[in-house]
């Protein structure tokens, strides 16, 4: 099922929780709302939800298939949510929790116990927790926890699943395991899915799509590739990923201040070669991991950058603190500041001299 | 011994002494008082008319006012801690107002309201309807003098368990009524059974505002505190002391039923609270981002 969300705004008394937002979801696609805490991500997948509601009269509008569900109450709106802390009912054990959504149906529409419990085990098995059923959420860890919620969320078979950060509480290890198995998961049910997160690894790993938000807006919406390769803006591409930022203050030709990013791994480290490379002079090297890391002072501007090169380089070159290199940036992006909105920042081909 | 001990067991000596001075003399007192002239005397004490009748109009007073109160305060605890709405922070002041009234009071406010000279009263006696010095009366005026104690005991109770689990029931599907009934009413119990004792005790034992709209009428309108007050003030020393035995009795009841409820609330949180911190351990979860 395909969701739109279309001028979303919402004010919590004076503080801007969105403005204007707009999202569109196609059908069984995986969509990460990604931003640091206080972006709004949370606020919008609550109001899909329906469990917080658009300011009124800014024609907000949210559609399921083409068809307006926000006058629609939360409990018939057929949305599976799983919440930041799993929210599990802490007085019900594990059967009983994922049996929950089906149990509360009253009349024809209430399956059969039979129903409910070949739907209950047919998702414990889907969810690795067979025999799992008399646990209380206490005797649970986090991951099991997080999966109880994820088999208690679709087992009312809804057409949309929104998740609350939902690795957040988690460790490194079991984060990523839970990770892989969710995609696949979702994509085996055919599931739209929207899920909040503030760690960009996760949305670039798993999304389909990328929506970047920040300060109640949406900086940027694509694939995971068009947001890391062409960030729209300063904000999207410091937030994915490490990024040098150089030439503060500097202008461009006709004036414009301006600002120059690369990636670490964008910065080649050679022989100086005069009108060809920066120099810089080696801080640091770290070099015990696949990559070596290597932390340059820009001699020009005396910026501090940190450059990832092949570990067969840093061996090779036989890179150590003190010695003076030559820089190449294979790929870089400028912003300037623009004259008529100071706000806004527009980016520009950089020009190397 | 050091300074810091003597201190130590000087404080701790003056507050057990204190305690019995005021707490476990008076309570032996009457129990020895009741118990003076016998068993037989003690018990001849119930084998009256007015006696039974003070007796069974306390139980029916709390009968009526627990649950009355026992409904308007899960409304409310459910009202303040699981909405938002404008003027919430003055149903909480409300909610503790029959704490800050003297009951005296109260009672003066029931019988300017519903007295026979009251702003009501040319209705209710056209209507035949007699509150003041009759049961209705000593229900009313126990029905708000003990109206804070469950919702008190249950806000912190709802507020500690958040909200998220009741969201969670929603986008189930679950309607209002099925979430109280199975998430937030089994989440709160033992709370809800905290407030409830302490409720009842206070229903059973209110004296000033009952006093004032009962009109301290034997076989009528009589509880037993009253019931106390009337026979002391006749020098029925032994029966008054015996009638005062059985609100002793409630009180110690009380206290054993309320010191292993908090037991249970106690040891229910800590394995919420430990629940919690293995939650969000930092030396188990990995570094966010």
């Amino acid at each position: 099922m395909s969701l739109s969300a279309l001028n979303i705004s919402k004010h919590f008394g004076k503080t801007r929780a969105l403005e204007n937002v707009s999202l569109e979801v196609k059908s069984g696609q995986l969509v990460a709302l990604l931003g640091p805490s206080g972006s709004g991500k949370t606020t919008l997948l609550r109001i899909m939800a329906g469990l917080d509601f658009p300011d009124p009269g800014c024609g907000s509008r949210l559609l399921f298939e083409g068809r307006d569900v926000m006058d629609l109450p939360a409990r018939k709106r057929g949305v599976g949510m799983v919440f930041q802390h799993y929210a599990l009912f802490r007085n019900m054990n594990v059967y009983d929790n994922v049996a929950f959504g089906m149990t509360v149906l009253k009349g024809a529409e209430r399956p059969t116990k039979k129903e409910i419990r070949d739907r209950v085990n047919e998702l414990l098995g889907k969810v690795h927790l067979e025999g799992f059923e008399r646990r209380m959420p206490h005797q649970l860890s986090g991951g099991q926890r997080q999966r109880v919620a994820l088999a208690r969320a679709v087992a009312i078979r809804p057409q949309i699943l929104l998740l609350d950060e939902p690795f957040g509480a988690l460790d490194a290890k079991v984060r990523k395991e839970l990770r892989r198995w969710l995609r696949a998961f979702q994509e085996e049910e055919k599931l739209t899915t929207v899920f909040v997160t503030h760690d960009q690894e996760e949305a670039l790993e798993l999304a389909d799509e990328v929506v970047v938000m920040n300060n109640a807006r949406v900086e940027q919406s694509g694939s995971p590739q068009e947001v890391y390769d062409h960030p729209a803006s300063p904000f999207v591409i410091e937030f994915l990923g490490n990024v040098n930022r150089l030439l503060r203050g500097r202008s461009m030709p006709d004036g414009q201040k301006s600002r120059l990013y690369v990636r670490p791994h964008d910065i080649e480290i050679g022989p100086i070669v005069p009108g060809h490379t920066l120099e810089a002079r080696v801080l640091h090297v770290f070099s015990a991991g696949s990559v070596g890391r290597v932390t340059l002072e820009y001699l020009e501007t005396g910026e501090m950058l940190e450059a990832e090169v092949p570990r067969s380089e840093v061996d090779s070159m036989h890179l150590g603190a003190g010695q003076t290199v030559g820089l190449r940036f294979r790929h870089t992006r400028v912003f300037t500041r623009r004259e008529d909105t100071t706000q806004e920042l527009v980016e520009v081909p950089y020009v190397r001299e | 011994m050091s300074d810091s001990r003597r201190a130590r067991v000087l404080l701790t000596g003056a507050a057990l002494a204190f305690l019995a001075l005021l707490l476990l003399v008076p309570l032996a007192a009457v129990f020895s008082e009741a118990l003076r002239k016998g068993w037989a005397t003690f018990f001849a004490t119930f084998d009256n008319y007015d006696a039974q009748y003070a007796i069974l109009l306390t139980l029916l007073v709390a009968g009526i006012s627990v649950p009355l109160n026992l409904v308007f305060g899960l409304a409310a605890a459910w009202a303040v801690t699981k909405h938002d709405f404008p003027g919430k922070s003055i149903l909480v002041t409300l909610i503790d107002l029959p704490f800050s009234v003297s009951p005296v009071v109260s009672g003066l406010i029931l019988v300017l309201v519903f007295g026979v000279n009251g702003w009501l009263g040319p209705y209710l006696h056209g209507a035949g309807i007699q509150i003041i010095f009759a049961v209705p009366g000593i229900v009313l005026a126990t029905v708000f003098v003990t109206f804070p104690f469950v919702a008190r005991e249950l806000i912190p109770a709802m507020e500690a368990t958040g909200r998220e689990e009741e969201q969670a029931a929603v986008m189930l599907g679950a309607s209002g009524w099925q979430i109280l009934r199975r998430i937030t009413l089994p989440n709160v119990r033992w709370a809800l059974l905290y407030g409830v004792l302490l409720c009842n005790a206070r229903a059973m034992g209110e004296f000033g505002a009952v006093s004032v709209v009962s009109g301290h009428i034997r076989g009528e309108t009589n509880t037993v505190p009253l019931h106390v007050e009337i026979l002391y003030n006749e020098y029925n020393f032994v029966a008054a002391f015996a009638m005062a035995s059985l609100l002793a009795l409630l009180a110690l009841l009380t206290l054993v039923a309320k010191t292993a409820l908090e037991w249970r609330i106690q040891h229910m949180e800590k394995q919420v609270v430990t629940e919690r911190t293995r939650h969000r351990d930092p030396a188990l979860s990995g570094p966010v981002k």
